[in-house]
């Protein structure tokens, strides 16, 4: 699939170096197929419009994970492919590798999916998968400024993953990043600080 | 029977950000008695503590899934055993025991032995028809929501209305399963 990055010619792009971005790209979805976040990195190759980007990958990953949860040998129920399924039901997918670029995947039971795409080499990208999911549940989540279900966009919401990531990002730089960022006036504190009381007891 | 949770809710109560119980009662109560001089009626109320609740619910449940790590849940069983014990204890420190199965398995009843919102409580004549613990039923239904269940959560027994216990009661209306969001026209 030559849609995502790397070259036809070449089986396999350059070894990343030791430091600096291995990410390629970013992606978080909602349930609805929202595509909440996006970033890239390192894309040489871009074949369509964003919106019909996001609509594809979201497509891929629900027919990926109906396939896969359909051809598990280990479930004694399997309705027809294309039968919606039931939340707790059926396994999915982490993970494809191409010659070109290793996608990894991560869907949490409230529907919020998070997409990496790397290098092929890189390792089992789980453990990146659920911090990310962390940020997006510290910074997004308990911003009572965003509203879910819209695309991440204002700078107080802004995730910005500069995290320069070989196997893992750096927890520290992203987050000073962020708590820069997040200037709030002496109103939207308090209203922050009433919601966090509210909801954590 | 329920399998063990991944990680108790006692260890991530430990590990999560805590504020002052009293603190959080005091904050709590000036919000329902600012919402009664707002909206006088407690009919209004009620619904309007359901709501909040329900807004708090829908983001909680990220924060749940994030911090917490349970797989997900087999049956409406399962989800009502670790509501009671790692989502209560989260966010509120208290656990909650689970009962009164109906015979499918659809509709609970979670009791609240210990209810951190309500110390200090009492509930004047005027406001005699007030569900004081209405967010929870908010919060309970969101958070069910955004993971494809949908549920009718109410109070069965409520202390400050002279019951003995606090018992939240969840029915499980039904479950929806994802489907594809966009339309074939693309």
């Amino acid at each position: 699939m030559q849609f995502f990055g790397g070259s036809e010619i070449s089986p396999s792009p350059p070894v990343p170096t030791a430091s600096g971005n291995n990410a390629h790209m970013m992606y978080i979805f909602n349930r609805n197929g929202v595509c909440l976040l996006y970033r890239e990195w390192n894309r040489p190759l871009r074949t369509l419009d964003s919106n019909q980007d996001h609509k594809l990958m979201f497509g891929l990953l629900f027919s990926l994970k109906s396939l896969t949860a359909k051809m598990d040998p280990s479930s004694t129920e399997k309705g027809n492919l294309g039968v919606p399924q039931l939340p707790g039901q059926g396994c999915s997918f982490h993970s494809f590798r191409t010659n070109t670029y290793k996608l990894s995947f991560m869907e949490s039971p409230s529907g919020i999916k998070i997409i990496l795409v790397t290098h092929p080499k890189a390792s089992d990208l789980r453990e990146s998968l659920k911090y990310i999911y962390n940020l997006y549940v510290e910074y997004v989540v308990k911003n009572p400024l965003y509203t879910p279900g819209t695309p991440i966009r204002s700078v107080e919401n802004l995730i910005d993953f500069n995290f320069h990531y070989t196997i893992g990002p750096e927890a520290s730089y992203s987050t000073q990043l962020l708590t820069n960022m997040c200037e709030v006036s002496d109103d939207l504190a308090q209203v922050s600080l009433l919601q966090h009381l509210v909801y954590n007891g | 029977m329920a399998p063990a949770v991944p990680r108790s809710g006692d260890a991530i109560f430990a590990n999560v950000e805590r504020v002052n119980a009293e603190l959080f009662t005091l904050t709590y109560g000036a919000i329902v008695r600012q919402l009664l001089t707002d909206l006088e009626e407690v009919e209004e109320v009620n619904k309007q503590l359901d709501q909040m609740g329900y807004n708090i619910g829908i983001r909680l449940i990220d924060e749940f899934l994030a911090k917490s790590n349970v797989t997900r849940c087999v049956d409406f069983r399962e989800t009502a055993e670790v509501i009671a014990k790692v989502g209560f204890k989260m966010f509120l420190g208290v656990t909650a025991s689970v009962t009164n199965w109906d015979t499918e398995g659809t509709c609970c009843s979670l009791i609240l032995d210990d209810n951190p919102l309500v110390d200090f409580v009492e509930l004047p004549d005027t406001c005699q028809g007030l569900y004081y613990c209405n967010i929870l039923s908010g919060v309970v239904r969101g958070a069910l929501e955004m993971v494809s269940m949908k549920t009718e959560v109410t109070w069965v027994r409520d202390m400050l209305r002279g019951d003995d216990a606090f018992e939240l009661q969840v029915k499980l209306l039904k479950q929806v399963p994802e489907e594809y969001p966009y339309k074939d026209d693309e």
